[in-house]
């Protein structure tokens, strides 16, 4: 096994916390989020302040959903969108716990589940604390153009999910488990369109959920749902197809964050992306389903567009990525 | 009639720049159609076809970005016969001067008494 | 089980959606044209209180981008454009519009390198152009000896 990780002891969820943004607060999983910021500011005079914010908010409420002590996690792990992941960077000055700042894009809050779940099932942590942010108007600034200038977008572009998510793991007991993980490789599929991610990122998902399914030898009806992070309506359309040309149908099982976060009336465009997109939707939704039994076995597969302005202005192609996740409650 | 002309040609003139976003899916963008527009009326304008639109069409011809380059090229061409050189280089921006100052001091006063929504 | 490139990518352009591209144009024409007729009826205005050609012209321009500087601060021009397209972004509101909102949005870094040097991001490039196809025209017609 190559990509992926079985563990013996599985490390546990303690506890989750999620804050949503004004647009996410409207869309159809409003009541799962623990609170919905009203305003893309939060009271504070810049988005960046506004971000880093929630950020260290939800860090510190998925503590105390946990009733876990700030001193008793060995580790921070947590990025965001931005430059140097600097909103990340805030947080864990705030909060004092010892940090490993992650970038992976929109697949970051995977890759800290992943490394998380590491730490704990190697012996090396009790407790972690793993945590993203991403802000609309903070990304659409820094990736493309000043919010009000006036432009037109592509039927493909994705709306940036405003959110902060954070997630206590522990070694012990506890409802849900991760079972398994799956870390994908960087790609590069020849892929130059910076406004159409999710077509970008659909190779990962699908290269990360095959080499899932072939390393651990499970049955493809073996989870009840299966999500991908953000690669919205068409290209989820996309790994359908694929999926389809190699004989396997996921059917219903198989949905997208960026799809299930807003409604497609809210001119979303294709629909979410960001990093709070599939952090908002795990955290949010579909650890709230586990813990009430309603399903059982979970796979989330965390994408990433490891794109930056510059690049993309020099005419290069995206690299992606993808991890994936096992979450099980019995 | 002039009416009905300004918004035909201006119209026009804006489907153009539509076409240059949709046909590539947007690699075009604003920037560079503001860029591409006012190149393309300095051109235009030196061989002056730009002035009969003007005439014709009105602030059809003027509104629109071409008008800009239109402008300078006007410039640089009128200077150049009053003044020489010297004319050739300063005359675009004399003939530009007020959209631009105007521009520069509602944009700074803009950004001084207003927050971005987002 | 790895996917081809090429195969792939055919497979993306299948499916993903164009731009509605007549809509778009027909609305850019609505609004385009729209534009310029208000500007026609202030200029018809201006010329009927006695102000030369040349001036009502610059006015209606100035009147223009002064409308576009508050529609932009005031969050509206965005969404306009959103549904008009380069309606709203080849007249010269929309020039307008790109020199003040990441002045607006950039304010917050200061007012020498926010404002100050956020103003030109677009405009910047419009002016260069425009300044050096001008200069090269009136170049080649002095060469053509038509001036």
């Amino acid at each position: 096994m190559r990509q992926t990780r079985e563990f013996a002891n599985p490390p546990v969820v303690l506890g989750y916390a999620t804050i949503a943004g004004p647009k996410e607060g409207e869309g159809p999983l409003a009541a799962y989020f623990d609170k919905v910021i009203n305003n893309l500011y939060y009271y504070e005079d810049t988005w960046e302040k506004a971000e880093q914010k929630m950020f260290l908010e939800v860090a510190e409420m998925a503590l105390q959903k946990a009733s876990v002590k700030k001193e008793e996690v060995d580790f921070f792990l947590a990025g965001d969108l931005l430059n140097q992941i600097i909103s990340a960077n805030f947080a864990a000055k705030s909060l004092g716990i010892p940090f490993f700042g992650l970038y992976n894009a929109c697949a970051t809050f995977y890759e800290g589940l992943i490394l998380g779940a590491m730490l704990i099932a190697g012996g090396f942590a009790k407790k972690v604390l793993v945590g993203v942010s991403s802000h609309y108007a903070t990304v659409e600034r820094q990736y493309r153009n000043p919010t009000e200038q006036g432009v037109q977008k592509t039927p493909t572009s994705q709306w940036t999910v405003t959110g902060a998510a954070a997630v206590v793991l522990g070694d012990g007991e506890g409802k849900i488990k991760i079972p398994r993980v799956t870390v994908g490789k960087a790609l590069d599929y020849d892929m130059f369109d910076p406004s159409d991610m999710g077509g970008a990122m659909v190779p990962a998902a699908f290269d990360t959920l095959l080499v899932h399914f072939k390393e651990t030898g499970l049955v493809y009806d073996y989870y009840d749902l299966m999500l991908t992070g953000d690669l919205a309506r068409f290209g989820q359309q996309i790994l359908v197809k694929l999926l389809q040309e190699n004989n396997i149908n996921f059917g219903q099982r198989l949905n997208d964050c960026g799809i299930m976060i807003y409604r497609p009336e809210q001119q979303v465009n294709a629909g979410g992306s960001g990093t709070a997109c599939s952090a908002l939707v795990t955290a949010g939704y579909v650890f709230n389903e586990l813990s009430q039994g309603k399903i059982h076995k979970f796979l989330g597969i965390g994408t990433g567009a490891l794109l930056s302005q510059v690049t993309t202005q020099q005419g290069m192609a995206i690299p992606v990525i993808a991890h994936a996740v096992a979450f099980e409650s019995y | 009639m002039d009416f009905l002309l300004s918004f035909l040609v201006g119209g026009v003139i804006c489907v153009i720049g539509q076409l240059m976003m949709d046909l590539t899916s947007f690699r075009v963008t604003p920037a560079h159609v503001l860029v591409s527009f006012v190149t393309a009326g300095a051109f235009i304008s030196g061989f002056g076809v730009y002035d009969k639109l003007v005439e014709l069409a009105g602030t059809g011809a003027t509104l629109p970005l071409t008008g800009f380059g239109h402008l300078l090229t006007q410039g640089a061409i009128e200077g150049f016969k009053q003044k020489g050189i010297l004319g050739l280089l300063g005359g675009g921006i004399t003939n530009t001067a007020t959209g631009i100052s105007v521009a520069v001091v509602a944009g700074y006063i803009i950004a001084l008494f207003f927050k971005p929504k987002g | 089980m790895a996917i081809d490139k090429n195969e792939y990518q055919k497979t993306v352009e299948k499916i993903k959606p164009r731009p509605p591209v007549l809509k778009n144009c027909v609305l850019a024409f609505l609004m385009g044209g729209f534009v310029c007729f208000l500007g026609e009826v202030l200029f018809h205005f201006l010329r009927g209180y006695g102000l030369s050609e040349k001036d009502s012209y610059t006015v209606v321009s100035v009147v223009f981008i002064l409308i576009s500087a508050v529609l932009t601060g005031t969050g509206i021009y965005d969404d306009l454009v959103r549904i008009f397209g380069a309606g709203l972004i080849v007249p010269i509101t929309g020039f307008a519009n790109s020199m003040v909102s990441p002045a607006l949005e950039h304010k917050q870094e200061g007012l020498v390198l926010g404002v100050g040097a956020k103003l030109f991001t677009v405009a910047g490039p419009v002016v260069i152009y425009g300044i050096l196809s001008s200069l090269i025209v009136a170049i080649i017609l002095r060469g053509l000896g038509k001036l």
